[in-house]
């Protein structure tokens, strides 16, 4: 075996990259509940893109036959229904395993220096897969994948002189239609590997930088020396065994929830799989109410909440894209002089609360009618959403902080 | 902070409220069981009599429903392909759409989805609102679906029955019940006992996998629950040396 393996070393550094990044990368032992989520984004990756494969065998971009196909491998694919809800449930549990990964490095400070590159690298992989998700939206050719569909690419319209063109090149045509659909099935099938190359993108500059933890301390500034490395820092244990177990025991959790929404709960409710998607899609009947997936609605209500100016209603479009663009600062934006929230003041512990409120009531915003009242709401939720972000360099440098220990507490 | 917590989540409340009072109008509640085979069978029995006459379940073979519910294709052959299908084709409407287009106004729509699409209480409330109105170009219609198309094609079973209405506060005329002008052949109960066997073969019909997902999804869960507990201890074990 030891000759085997030297044979391959001289050819690949197969040894060295299993050390560097597994058994002697020292992670910070105190990761708590919060640092699972990292990983089952990452099994959730590789579920939607062998379920997705596997789908892609049965499916047909075609506008009159996606709807019939997708119903043919919920009904005559063996097993066909099972890998329709792993990826369909596979879609929302991706987002909210995703959103408590990017909660928890709001918390812990993890986009500080020098992680900042890490935290752009994983709001770029964000950005792909919400692309990803839209177009996959579309794919089922149903009432709500074809009038959503209508609505967001409808957005590009608002740009000013060039809007109509950028649709129509988007779509291919006039409406949505047969072409739109084929291309975003390419692009749905294409970008998910893309987002594989940006995920290791993202774990090369997080074993360059190491990872952050609940304390917000950098381990590999504190005492040097553990059981396995004289120079490796104090308060690290090697990524494998220790958090490789660890991890298993996360995945079996997770897959427990995954499981149960599959097999209980599929529709999730109508969040995960909305009722009027089960009607194919008809160009001429429009919905009365159009809402798009989950996901998507804190941005939606933002869009909707911005009311048209000097005859153009490109400041929503403005709006709903500068939300994401906010996230992208928020490295820059955070003045604190210490990461974690368990030495930050009551300042920023009561601005981050809010920023939770105020997206979670967002989200629920972007699935209702737009009645007066809620468009009221959803203006003054739009405000806090942005003042949580703008008015961040100030209050997070007045606000009364806490001695940061020397060494990571408890793990 | 914990009490940062509680003043922000009772600021939620009235929302949550609000969500509350949205809901349709108020929709019967059925009781829905596919392990209920007696049920399903008189269900697939109703549909394949009545409502497969205009309507199609492009997506519902006949020799798969036989699977499912216990019904041989012999018997299928010889009771239910009225439209002269093979066994193992999908349910075709036996009216021609067009003929329907021109009739009805309007083509009936396909129904293998129509339980995931409106929800069974919606078609149960639907199925038992029928009423006598001369206006309407059938000579029918509904309380739930306002001037709807289709006639009441079960009015020999559920009988006649016209529409009482009252006077809100505000002076708007709402819908109060029904009174039985002419009773049919068969006693209220009865007619909502069918009503119930259609609506839960048309959720069967919607899903068909419902039939075996919850049973393998015990098994898979009884399994994940297992290898959570030994991936706990693994854990544990491991971690023993980390102070």
């Amino acid at each position: 075996m030891s000759k085997f393996m030297d044979w391959v070393d001289k050819r690949y550094p197969l040894t060295k990259v299993w050390q560097e990044h597994l058994a002697q990368y020292y992670a910070p032992k105190n990761f708590n509940f919060w640092y699972f989520f990292g990983s089952l984004a990452m099994l959730m990756l590789v579920n939607q893109i062998l379920t997705g494969v596997w789908l892609a065998m049965n499916y047909k971009p075609d506008a009159g036959m996606a709807f019939g196909s997708i119903e043919y491998i919920m009904r005559d694919v063996p097993g066909g229904w099972i890998l329709r809800y792993m990826h369909s449930v596979g879609a929302s549990m991706f987002f909210i395993v995703v959103y408590l990964h990017m909660f928890r490095g709001m918390m812990y400070g993890s986009y500080k220096a020098p992680r900042e590159l890490l935290w752009l690298i994983g709001m770029v992989i964000y950005l792909v897969m919400m692309a990803i998700a839209f177009m996959g939206y579309l794919l089922p050719w149903g009432q709500m994948s074809y009038w959503g569909a209508q609505v967001i690419v409808n957005l590009f319209s608002a740009i000013p002189y060039v809007g109509d063109t950028v649709s129509e090149w988007i779509r291919g045509d006039y409406v949505i239609s047969d072409a739109t659909l084929n291309r975003f099935f390419a692009f749905h099938f294409l970008l998910p590997f893309v987002l594989a190359a940006l995920v290791f993108i993202h774990i090369v500059a997080l074993h360059t930088v190491g990872s952050n933890n609940p304390d917000g301390i950098e381990i590999k500034k504190g005492p040097k020396g553990n059981r396995w490395d004289k120079n490796a820092p104090a308060d690290g244990i090697p990524f494998h065994p220790y958090y490789s177990v660890k991890d298993i025991m996360g995945v079996v959790g997770f897959l427990i929830i995954f499981a149960a929404f599959i097999f209980f709960w599929p529709e999730g409710g109508g969040y995960f799989l909305e009722k009027p998607n089960f009607e194919p899609a008809n160009p001429f009947k429009t919905p009365l109410h159009i809402a798009p997936v989950w996901y998507f609605t804190p941005y939606y209500a933002i869009l909707r909440a911005v009311p048209s100016f000097a005859g153009t209603q490109i400041w929503g479009v403005i709006a709903m894209f500068g939300a994401i663009v906010m996230l992208f600062l928020l490295p820059w934006l955070d003045r604190s002089p210490v990461k974690s929230i368990r030495y930050k003041g009551p300042i920023f512990k009561a601005a981050l609360a809010i920023f939770v409120v105020d997206f979670l009531l967002l989200g629920w915003l972007g699935t209702q009618p737009a009645t007066p009242v809620l468009t009221q709401m959803a203006r003054v939720a739009t405000i806090i959403y942005f003042a949580f972000f703008l008015l961040m360099p100030i209050y997070s440098k007045i606000d009364k902080t806490k001695p940061v220990p020397d060494r990571v507490t408890g793990h | 902070m914990k009490k940062l917590i509680t003043i922000l989540s009772l600021m939620v409340l009235p929302l949550t409220a609000m969500a509350a009072g949205h809901g349709d109008a108020a929709l019967d509640k059925v009781d829905i069981d596919l392990s209920d085979k007696a049920s399903l069978q008189n269900g697939a029995r109703i549909f394949v009599n009545y409502c497969v006459s205009c309507h199609s379940a492009a997506y519902m073979r006949y020799n798969r429903m036989g699977r499912d519910l216990g019904i041989p294709d012999k018997l299928i052959k010889e009771h239910m392909l009225f439209a002269g299908d093979k066994v193992g084709e999908p349910m075709k409407a036996v009216m021609p759409a067009e003929d329907a287009k021109k009739w009805f106004g309007t083509a009936p729509p396909d129904l293998s989805l129509e339980a995931r699409l409106r929800g069974p209480e919606w078609i149960y409330t639907y199925l038992r609102s029928f009423y006598r109105d001369p206006k309407a170009p059938s000579g029918w219609n509904n309380t739930l679906f306002e001037n709807v198309a289709m006639p009441h094609v079960l009015y020999e079973w559920q009988g006649t029955q016209e529409v009482e209405y009252k006077q809100d506060e505000h002076g708007n005329k709402i819908v109060e019940g029904f009174k039985m002008i002419k009773p049919g052949t068969m006693s209220a109960d009865e007619y909502d006992q069918n009503m119930r066997d259609l609506v839960n073969f048309m959720v069967y019909m919607g899903e068909p996998a419902k039939m075996t997902r919850y049973k393998i999804g015990a098994w898979v869960l009884a399994f994940l629950f297992v290898l959570f507990i030994i991936s706990y201890f693994l854990k544990k074990e491991y971690w023993k040396d980390v102070h």
